[in-house]
């Protein structure tokens, strides 16, 4: 009897177990597909770390005459930019495999992907890692450099720990936005369409400045953008203090909640296309 | 010219992405305005040659965009059969650039005005605004020119962007050289030739007639043209060849 009863629970438990792994079989062969070409292609590997660079260059170098401004207030402006060149590669990090999945609908690749795979979700949770390694990557080398060009941290290992998190959830969100407009767009010409708004949202956060030296117009968009609340945590954890850390999180995860809505919905538009 | 016109995509990014960059700049960093020795109240009008350049910048892909597409489609080919002399085919090209470069220089002049900018250097200042302007962007057209047709690659073409990008940020657009606090970031932006371009036309809008800050810009922009256009009919001598 014993037996009879738990043959069904058995037979469950092996079930889950086989479509948990086909899933994460799928999600595996997805990032590393597109991680092999990225390793392959310099022209799909150099742009995500030549921007970061490029950025972090020319604003902490061109403009670090305005970290001497009465009223600007914060430790080191190589640090104040470093924080915005690594939020904003955390988000592009994430909008540029939209380009992968836009290539891969116009090549016709992503349709078969969807045919083998049983949970479609998995092809989209694999270009979410794939995205997730190529951020990490940047940031290593952007840091590497910031340090060596002589930014100063004045925060210790957990709150640089909670400025990495906040990367990690912001690359997460702008991922899966890049995800959902291209799975409803389902090509590469649509690229504008994920680039503009996140390059509209990151820019209109205090990127030079401090919110309180800001003026015009900029100051009332920057106050209500939810960037300027992980911006502002961020430096603040780099400069070794808790400045909105916590309104920061709940911004940066109600923003990766809506946006995986999103990109379920994306994916259901995807699949009824066929 | 026609093919420029008709083609909004070819147009409007290149209007709206120097005025929304313009529009955050001006706001974003109104406060540098307060650097002791910054040569202007209000950082509209310093940045206001800012998107001049950047439009010049998307003259390079304009022009060297619409010649690799002709590569491509095989009607450079075709062309090529005709008596059309290759000079004319060029000037064709930068026709279009000019016409692009002549209705950004419009509306981006007209916003800054809108926005509150005045123009030191008077009423009479304003056609030698658009003349700079369209000289820069004849220079930086030949060398989209040049690329487009070297490697009949679109996609060549459009790598050009980053690095005309890189050469635009790592001038004096956004400071002025001696107000430039990193020592390394002042000598890149002097050797920058786009740094002697953007304080031409800034010189305008801010100081008003610096016969320097002029000679300078349009001194560079006639050179870059000449080499660029050396460059492209050596180009498009050698693609005739292989055709």
């Amino acid at each position: 009897m014993s037996s009879g009863a738990g043959t069904p629970v058995r037979g469950g438990v092996a079930q889950g177990a086989r479509r948990r792994s086909r899933y994460l079989a799928v999600a595996r062969t997805v990032a590393w597909r597109n991680l092999h070409s990225v390793v392959r292609t310099p022209a799909l590997l150099l742009p995500p770390l030549a921007f970061p660079l490029f950025f972090y260059m020319a604003f902490a170098g061109g403009l670090s005459a305005v970290g001497d401004l009465p009223g600007f207030g914060y430790y080191d402006y190589n640090a104040f930019q470093f924080v915005f060149v690594l939020l904003q590669s955390a988000a592009f990090g994430g909008v540029f495999i939209g380009f992968s999945i836009g290539a891969d609908f116009d090549a016709g690749f992503t349709r078969r992907l969807f045919l083998a795979a049983r949970d479609r979700s998995a092809v989209i949770t694999g270009y979410g890692i794939a995205a997730l390694i190529r951020a990490v990557f940047v940031w290593a080398v952007v840091f590497a450099v910031a340090l060596a060009t002589g930014m100063e941290v004045a925060g210790d290992g957990i709150q640089l720990s909670g400025l990495i998190g906040l990367a990690l959830i912001l690359n997460a969100a702008a991922f899966l936005f890049a995800a959902g407009m291209m799975t409803r767009l389902r090509t590469l010409q649509a690229a504008p369409a994920m680039q503009i708004p996140v390059f509209m949202i990151l820019m209109t956060a205090p990127v030079y400045v401090p919110r309180d030296l800001l003026g015009g117009w900029i100051e009332t968009v920057a106050q209500v953008n939810p960037a300027t609340a992980i911006l502002e945590a961020g430096r603040s954890l780099m400069a070794g203090a808790s400045f909105h850390v916590v309104l920061a999180f709940v911004a940066a995860a109600g923003l990766v909640a809506a946006l995986a809505l999103f990109s379920r919905g994306g994916l259901r538009r995807a699949e009824a296309a066929g | 010219m026609l093919r420029s016109v008709r083609q909004p995509i070819i147009i409007v990014p290149p209007l709206v992405f120097p005025l929304f960059l313009l529009a955050i700049n001006a706001s974003g960093l109104d406060a540098a305005t307060n650097i002791p020795g910054f040569p202007a109240d209000s950082y509209l009008a310093f940045a206001l040659a800012f998107p001049f350049m950047q439009g010049a910048i998307f003259a390079t892909n304009t022009a060297g965009a619409n010649l690799a597409q002709d590569i491509g489609t095989g009607f450079f080919n075709r062309l090529s059969l005709t008596p059309m002399r290759g000079s004319a085919l060029l000037a064709g090209q930068l026709t279009g650039v000019l016409l692009v470069g002549t209705i950004q220089a419009v509306a981006f002049l007209a916003a800054g005005l809108a926005a509150g900018a005045d123009i030191e250097a008077g009423a009479l200042g304003v056609p030698v605004l658009f003349a700079l302007s369209l000289s820069i962007a004849a220079a930086f057209g030949t060398i989209g020119l040049f690329v487009g047709l070297r490697t009949g690659s679109g996609e060549a073409v459009q790598g050009l962007f980053p690095l005309m990008f890189i050469l635009l940020f790592l001038s004096s657009a956004a400071l002025p050289r001696d107000l430039i606090a990193q020592e390394w970031f002042r000598t890149v932006a002097t050797i920058n030739p786009v740094s002697y371009l953007i304080e031409g036309l800034r010189s305008l809008i801010i100081t008003g007639w610096d016969g320097e800050a002029l000679a300078l810009g349009f001194g560079i922009a006639a050179a870059i043209f000449l080499v660029g256009l050396a460059a492209s009919t050596a180009a498009l001598r050698e693609r005739l060849v292989r055709t």
